[in-house]
């Protein structure tokens, strides 16, 4: 195909032509011979695709700037407070807006903590249905189930916050921590008075709503395990679930492990639902049970309210620890995942 | 020996079953929060929905009825005001990465699609907020939609590049061979074949912003009263739920359930057409 | 794709045409009278359908921001705010008084169903995280009779900038020496133990899904959620109970209320005064660069004194004292329109 010319001469677009061409293209055909032939090949349509191309240039450009500007509000809000604490915002353990003194150890602690408990409840969770949708489950159960588990991460971030405030907190409180303090109660995460609030809620609302994602990328990474490796471990007498372990599991590694980075970073950035169930208090304990704080609840809790030039770039200080946070852990997600389907059609299985 | 060997098989067995059936159990349970927060919204949703729900604004607290009509209203306009910023952009860049884009330069633009892709919606907010509130010195429904029209563009852009990647090759290659000019080739036959693909990716990031809310508090403000003005603050459906479930009247909780049934019927109901349209998409796109 | 995106765009600016016609005022701020500003601006919509008042309880702290900031064209605080952030705000800014609360130590004790009194010093202690249990010695000085359980006392805060906190905070700076030295008062402050909720709305629904708890509301949140709440001591030794007599009470301490209305009347003398009362405050700019919304807005102020007052009782709030909707009445008559020279300015 590379050797038909590009344009060729109006002339020679006689009708002798129109059956291949149809043929060729069933989708556009009639579309095609429509175009006036005086005009293929002309100056005019020289201009026209530079145009077409400097459009769509411009759109690609505007992605980039958008990220720009985005990089440049956040560093520009932020001053006041970078220069004021430097990197020591970090690391300090201070919230007190009467005296204009902040540090935003507490809240990184506790995006970093309600993230971890999600990961520890959602990964194994979501690797076994990726695993069960892939190889074990029977047909008929294979599309609604992978529809239903498509559905919960349509589910808006708020409506799972008004779901933990009145559903899954009161559960918790009432059943869950009790347990968990009776039984694990000796490992001092679940230790204190029994809110409901607070990060184990957070967590648990976070893990439902990153597993769609792990899902579904833990799928496209198994599936992009060639079938011959797993041929091979049945044929040397392994039973399924050796295979599963080590023919599949065992090749997809790198790939599941993206998939579950880029459900932390998900994690990481997620506000709604977590600014109504995390309690919303800047301390770090150790125990699951107390309240916590992330950054991006405290960003919409209070950067409406915040009085002071400090106060307010504080607020923004932590979105761009909140922006270059979630830029690292998504580049890595993306470089893990790109590393197994490299090889793959874009959208093997989408 | 005979009898090691059937020692073995049956501790691999049974490691075998209990692997099986921990997965199958896992795969199953992934689906009782579904059925639990859908049950939940539906069992306390349905009781508040009347007429008045979809043609009244908003009681004073305390007083009952009312309904969230302007709220509805309010993410109706919003969404399609996004639209118009994040849908051209959107296909035109995808446009950009599947034809133009095959280079170090379609890399950056890729990469910073995902990096956009991947930044919190609260970020996004902050944004807004700085480059229109701060400069129109008023929330609005506008900076409300130009956050959520920067949120749409990096889901349509790369869902775009993915189907056009799907038409194949000998299709543009026919086109440009009849001497059909690049951008009449891109736009009737590329676009035109991957169509089905490229409504899915609108759709799909519409699902996606119809129900946030984190980027709305700092820009759309919220509203009690009907507002059409893009330039005035305006009630949008996951704010209003989001302030409803924070108060402390029964009142309020009705309303907040049934606005989130509404939401998520809406959101149900678009994801449900994009999986219609992602099935003969990929076929057509593949043919 | 492109006539569509002219067609929005013609239908967009179609939508703001028609709705020129109307008058729109957008404000935001305390969350403590909201409930009043709700009702006020909804029957001041029903009687002047081309006025549309919008109000958004974001938080004291957020309505001195916004406005600061432009954004709003009015503010709400139950703070007054102090001379460095008056002095932060382009144009001077009135503040006009318009009705009165009281902020209510609530909560939620299993097998208490008695009405439970606290001094100034037991809730400084409990909020500085001094006393943790329910049945600490203390409570039960002041309670005689009432049976605690042995149970830790979960501390309920506001977590967003709040006048409900700022003047929960300067009564608590008023009868603790210790609170004031390590708390001190403010909108938003560095809260040494508990839970935070967001807005009065948050902090009762948190203590009311939380056994054990205790809050600080307005009056009307914990009167409107059924929600039991406690008496507190004032100066005269009195425990009273916040209602509309005892916050009325508490105003008629102010003897000379000051030209800019930023009077602070929490533990207010009086026998029958309710120690935690306080008046909230619009923060309405002076000069009004739209002569529309300036007329609106001043129409609507004398609405307020007038008309408005009549409506405050249904809602647990006590209207202004006569002397002060006076005072009030002369000053809304300085909210004016800036004038052309200072607009080029």
């Amino acid at each position: 195909m590379q050797t038909v010319p590009e344009r060729r001469p109006s002339s020679n677009a006689d009708i002798s032509e129109e059956p291949a061409t149809t043929e060729a293209t069933p989708a556009g055909g009639d579309q095609l011979m429509v175009v006036p032939k005086s005009r293929v090949g002309t100056r005019d349509n020289l201009l026209a695709d530079r145009v077409f191309q400097g459009l769509v240039v411009l759109c690609a450009v505007t992605i980039l700037s958008i990220v720009g500007l985005i990089v440049f509000e956040l560093l520009h809000a932020s001053q006041p407070s970078l220069s004021k604490f430097g990197f020591r915002f970090l690391t300090r353990q201070i919230w007190d807006p009467v005296a204009e003194d902040f540090g935003a150890l507490p809240f990184i602690y506790g995006t970093i903590v309600s993230s971890l408990v999600a990961l520890c409840i959602a990964v194994p969770l979501s690797v076994g249905t990726a695993l069960f949708l892939t190889e074990l489950c029977p047909r008929w159960l294979r599309d609604t189930l992978s529809l239903l588990v498509e559905l919960l991460s349509a589910i808006p971030s708020v409506i799972y916050g008004l779901w933990g405030i009145f559903v899954l907190s009161p559960f918790l409180r009432v059943y869950v921590e009790p347990f968990l303090a009776r039984y694990f109660g000796w490992t001092g995460l679940f230790t204190g008075p029994k809110y409901g609030w607070g990060m184990l809620a957070a967590g648990v609302i976070l893990a439902i709503m990153i597993l769609p994602i792990i899902a579904s990328i833990t799928r496209e990474v198994i599936t992009a395990v060639p079938r011959v490796q797993r041929e091979a471990a049945l044929a040397l007498g392994a039973t399924k679930w050796e295979m599963l372990r080590m023919a599949v599991l065992r090749n997809a590694r790198p790939g599941i492990f993206g998939a579950v980075i880029l459900g932390l970073g998900r994690a990481l950035g997620e506000t709604m639902a977590v600014t109504m169930v995390i309690g919303n208090r800047a301390e770090i304990v150790k125990s699951l049970f107390a309240p916590g704080h992330t950054l991006a609840s405290v960003i919409a809790n209070e950067f409406s309210e915040a009085v002071g030039a400090t106060y307010l770039s504080a607020l923004v200080e932590m979105a761009l620890v909140l922006f270059v946070v979630t830029l690292i852990v998504n580049a890595l997600a993306g470089l893990l995942v790109w590393s197994i389907t490299r090889g793959m059609p874009a959208r093997a299985l989408a | 020996m005979p009898n090691s060997s059937q020692n073995i098989s049956l501790h691999r067995r049974l490691s075998n079953g209990l692997a099986l059936g921990l997965i199958t159990f896992g795969a199953l349970i992934v689906t009782v929060p579904l059925f639990l927060i859908l049950g939940t919204v539906i069992y306390r949703g349905a009781s508040g929905l009347n007429w008045a729900f979809f043609t009244q604004i908003p009681k004073p607290v305390g007083e009952t009825g009312g309904g969230m009509a302007n709220a509805i209203g309010g993410s109706v306009m919003m969404l399609g005001m996004a639209s118009i910023i994040g849908i051209p952009l959107g296909i035109g860049s995808g446009v950009y990465l599947a034809e133009y884009g095959r280079n170090k330069s379609g890399n950056i633009v890729r990469f910073t699609a995902d990096v956009l892709n991947g930044v919190p919606s609260i970020v996004i907010g902050l944004t807004a907020y700085a480059m229109v509130v701060v400069v129109q010195k008023h929330f609005s429904m506008l900076a409300g939609s130009v956050a959520l029209g920067i949120m749409m563009i990096p889901t349509i852009c790369r869902t775009t590049e993915e189907v056009l990647l799907l038409v194949p090759q000998s299709i543009r290659e026919a086109a440009l061979g009849l001497g059909i000019p690049r951008w009449r080739t891109i736009v009737s036959v590329v676009l035109r074949t991957a169509s089905a693909g490229i409504i899915t990716s609108i759709m799909l990031a519409f699902a996606r912003i119809a129900g946030e809310t984190a980027p709305l508090i700092f820009t759309a403000l919220g509203n009690q009263y009907w507002n059409t003005n893009p330039n005035q603050p305006t009630a949008a459906l996951p704010l209003q739920i989001y302030s409803y479930a924070q108060m402390p009247y029964e009142q309020a909780h009705q309303q907040a359930w049934t606005g989130a049934l509404v939401l998520i019927s809406m959101i149900m109901f678009t994801v449900i057409v994009f999986r219609f349209f992602a099935g003969r998409g990929r076929i057509k796109g593949a043919s | 794709m492109r006539m569509r995106f002219l067609m929005a765009l013609a239908l967009v600016a179609a939508m703001a045409g028609v709705s020129s016609a109307e008058t729109a005022l957008n404000g935001a701020g305390a969350t403590f009278p909201n409930p009043i500003y709700q009702k006020w601006f909804s029957e001041y919509h029903n009687a002047h359908s081309d006025v549309k008042i919008n109000y958004q309880s974001i938080g004291s702290g957020g309505g001195i921001q916004q406005l600061t900031a432009g954004t709003v064209d009015f503010g709400a605080s139950d703070g007054p705010m102090t001379d460095e952030q008056l002095a932060k705000v382009s144009g001077k800014v009135f503040h006009i008084p318009t009705v009165l609360g009281a902020v209510v130590p609530t909560y939620n004790i299993t097998g208490v169903t008695s009405e439970l009194k606290f001094s100034g010093e037991v809730l400084a202690d409990i909020y500085l995280g001094n006393i943790q249990k329910w049945n600490d010695p203390r409570l039960g000085k002041s309670n005689p009779g009432v049976k605690f359980p042995d149970e830790e006392i979960v501390v309920v805060h506001r977590t967003d900038g709040s006048g409900t906190t700022y003047i929960f905070t300067d009564f608590l700076s008023k009868v603790s020496p210790a609170w004031k030295d390590k708390v001190g008062k403010g909108t938003s402050v560095n809260w040494p133990a508990g839970l935070g909720g967001k807005g009065n709305e948050g902090v009762s629904g948190m203590v009311k899904q939380t056994a054990g708890s205790i809050g600080y509301v307005e009056l009307i949140y914990a009167v409107s959620n059924k929600m039991s709440y406690g008496s507190v001591q004032n100066p005269a030794g009195n425990f009273v109970k916040g209602s509309l007599e005892s916050v009325t009470a508490a105003a008629a301490s102010v003897k000379d209320m000051p030209d800019d209305f930023r009077v602070s009347i929490t533990n207010a003398p009086g026998k029958e005064a309710y120690p935690i009362s306080s008046f909230t405050w619009l923060l309405v700019p002076a000069e009004w660069s739209d002569a529309g919304k300036q007329k609106a807005f001043v129409d609507f102020l004398n609405w307020m004194v007038e008309k408005g007052q009549t409506m405050t009782s249904a809602l647990e709030y006590a209207p202004l004292p006569k002397n002060v909707a006076q005072k009030v009445k002369a000053r809304i008559k300085d909210v004016k329109v800036k004038a052309k020279q200072t607009a080029q300015k």
